[in-house]
């Protein structure tokens, strides 16, 4: 990760993405290539890395893998939770996942 | 183990919920598979358990529709993904014809197999997005997508965001955007003024839809966020994320930079086709509608005895004509399956055909808006990925059409282009529009073939469970 990418992971954290308004359910911890993060449980795994600063989720042929779809459709997001690959748009957080970069 | 249906519903969008509540409510034995953890849909989508936000229009509306759905008796299987199909006319003629098949793997426990007589299809659409250089920069997101985020989740793409592409979504993104926080950069529109106002009579017939719109435009007004009508994105740029966005007239031009953190953009919605294309149903290609469309009568039959499509999987008219589609469609099954007879259909018929003739006239309206721009797919460079699962560029798809791949199966063969597991539903259309422009027209160019499994899925759901004791070993012959 070079200094850019991180500054930009911080200026995302610094500043919530999380819109204000909204009655969520308690915070939780997982992580994420060995960084604990913190989301309220069910939300999706997707928006959870992205609330984090997590962008990048893995290397594809040609290009970074990120989030694009967000319905199921593009395959761009998976990730292995606890070992098994899983597309994170559609898997809920829970207390515990061990998510890492597939 | 086998369960068997009268009517199985694929897809628990408002088509798919207001099929199902239908048939159960007519007595049917009615199945609905869905992959998300609720029905919804995309733009009925409900939050995650535990989440609330102040309820709005649609998702008053997709709370109407779910409740129904739960009163109907119908059997409700949400977290199920549909991964095969078969039966139906995949078996050689019988009498009676043989039921459809349908394995699903549920988000928990073991994969199941459902049989049903009838069989109705509402998948929905997915998101075209016509690659551009920097499409690929973690930062840049579908318009359907930045809606799911905003809409279920309530987290925004980015601090500050551009939004591009065509159609409602536009304006309805930008607009919840601001809403929820975020700084809207700029919105570029691929239609001009022109065409919003061709637009403007088909959404008379939905005064509360135009008057939602307008509310949208008002949002952004009052916080100066740049409309540019007739503008597309020529680059996204950044390092190891999205940093800026650049913007240019459609006449062409270097255009000018936005920073920003997100950019949500889209050119409209695909009609899903994957699984009539599996049953070999008949395809017209109708640009108004989306692209390859099942050909369908009034009552939403394909050409398949006993297959069914509802909602936007059978040509882009909007969430508010699906409910009244899914209707036809289960009162069509319903009638040929014999659990109505004919005057009953004929009774309970008209008043969805009228609903949705009025509801798909401004969805329609909306659709063209939304159409493939063939002008955006001509403008990739050659450098540029189009299919991000095999990293195939536009200059190989080039390649290949020289060395002779004449349609869009051909060019699965010669690149690899829609073979990774998206499936060719990402880079789909800008393949088979550069195919196109070859052939001499869509119609030509043609579509995949629907293969099985219509997901990716782990294979030990394939092997299902499996003991070396159970493989039969043949007694060795006497020699």
């Amino acid at each position: 990760m070079d200094a850019r990418h991180a500054a930009a992971i911080l200026a995302r954290v610094n500043g919530s993405l999380r819109i204000a308004g909204i009655a969520r359910p308690a915070e939780v911890e997982f992580s994420f290539e060995g960084r604990v993060l913190r989301a309220p449980v069910g939300e999706s795994l997707a928006t959870a890395l992205l609330a984090s600063g997590v962008l990048r989720l893995g290397e594809g042929p040609g290009a970074p893998r990120a989030l694009l779809c967000m319905m199921g459709t593009c395959q761009q997001c998976l990730v292995r939770v606890d070992g098994r690959l899983a597309q994170a748009c559609l898997t809920p957080v829970r207390a515990g996942l061990l998510v890492q970069a597939a | 183990m086998t369960v068997a249906y009268d009517v199985a519903v694929l897809g628990a969008g408002p088509a798919g919920m207001a099929a199902a509540t239908e048939a159960a409510r007519r007595g049917a034995r009615t199945v609905l598979l869905e992959e998300n953890p609720q029905a919804g849909g995309q733009v009925y989508r409900a939050p995650p358990p535990g989440f609330f936000a102040p309820p709005d229009a649609e998702r008053r509306a997709g709370d109407a529709l779910r409740a129904a759905l739960a009163t109907s008796g119908a059997e409700i299987r949400t977290g199920h993904r549909v991964w095969g199909l078969g039966g139906g006319p995949l078996v050689p003629a019988g009498d009676p014809p043989a039921p459809f098949r349908i394995d699903a793997l549920p988000s928990e426990g073991a994969p199941v197999t459902l049989e049903a007589r009838a069989l109705v299809l509402c998948a929905g659409t997915h998101e075209r997005v016509i690659p551009f250089p920097g499409w690929t920069l973690p930062g840049v997101i579908g318009l359907a997508a930045a809606t799911i985020l905003l809409k279920a989740q309530g987290v925004l793409p980015g601090r500050r965001v551009v939004v591009a592409g065509a159609g409602p979504l536009l304006y309805a993104v930008a607009a919840k955007l601001v809403k929820g926080g975020a700084e809207v950069a700029a919105v570029a529109d691929l239609a001009g003024r022109s065409e919003w106002a061709r637009a403007l009579p088909a959404l008379a017939a939905r005064p509360d839809l135009l008057a939602r719109g307008a509310a949208w435009r008002a949002a952004l007004a009052s916080r100066s966020v740049p409309v540019l009508a007739s503008h597309r994105v020529v680059a996204a740029e950044g390092g190891q994320v999205l940093e800026r966005v650049r913007i240019a007239p459609l006449g062409g031009g270097d255009g000018e930079a936005f920073d920003c953190d997100a950019l949500c953009i889209g050119h409209g919605l695909v009609p899903a086709t994957e699984a009539t294309r599996v049953f070999r149903a008949a395809h017209r290609y109708d640009r108004a509608s989306g692209g390859w469309v099942p050909v369908l009568d009034a009552d939403r039959r394909t050409s398949v005895p006993l297959l069914y499509v509802a909602g936007d999987a059978g040509g882009v008219r909007g969430a508010a004509a699906a409910p009244a589609s899914g209707r036809l469609a289960a009162l069509a099954a319903l009638a040929d399956l014999g659990v109505i007879g004919g005057k009953a259909h004929a009774r309970a018929r008209w008043r969805p055909w009228i609903e949705h003739w009025r509801a798909a006239r401004s969805g329609g309206a909306m659709a063209r808006m939304m159409a493939m721009r063939p002008a955006l797919v001509s403008a990739i460079p050659a450098e540029t990925v189009v299919c991000r699962c095999e990293g195939v560029t536009r200059a190989e798809i080039e390649a290949a059409l020289d060395d002779g791949a004449a349609d869009m199966n051909q060019l699965k063969q010669f690149t690899r282009c829609g073979m990774g597991p998206c499936q060719g539903r990402v880079c789909g259309e800008a393949a088979a529009e550069l195919v196109a422009a070859r052939v001499g027209g869509r119609e030509h160019a043609g579509f995949a073939t629907g293969r099985l499994p219509l997901r990716p899925l782990p294979m030990e759901a394939l092997l299902g469970a499996f003991d070396y004791a159970d493989i039969p070993v043949p007694a060795p012959s006497p020699v």
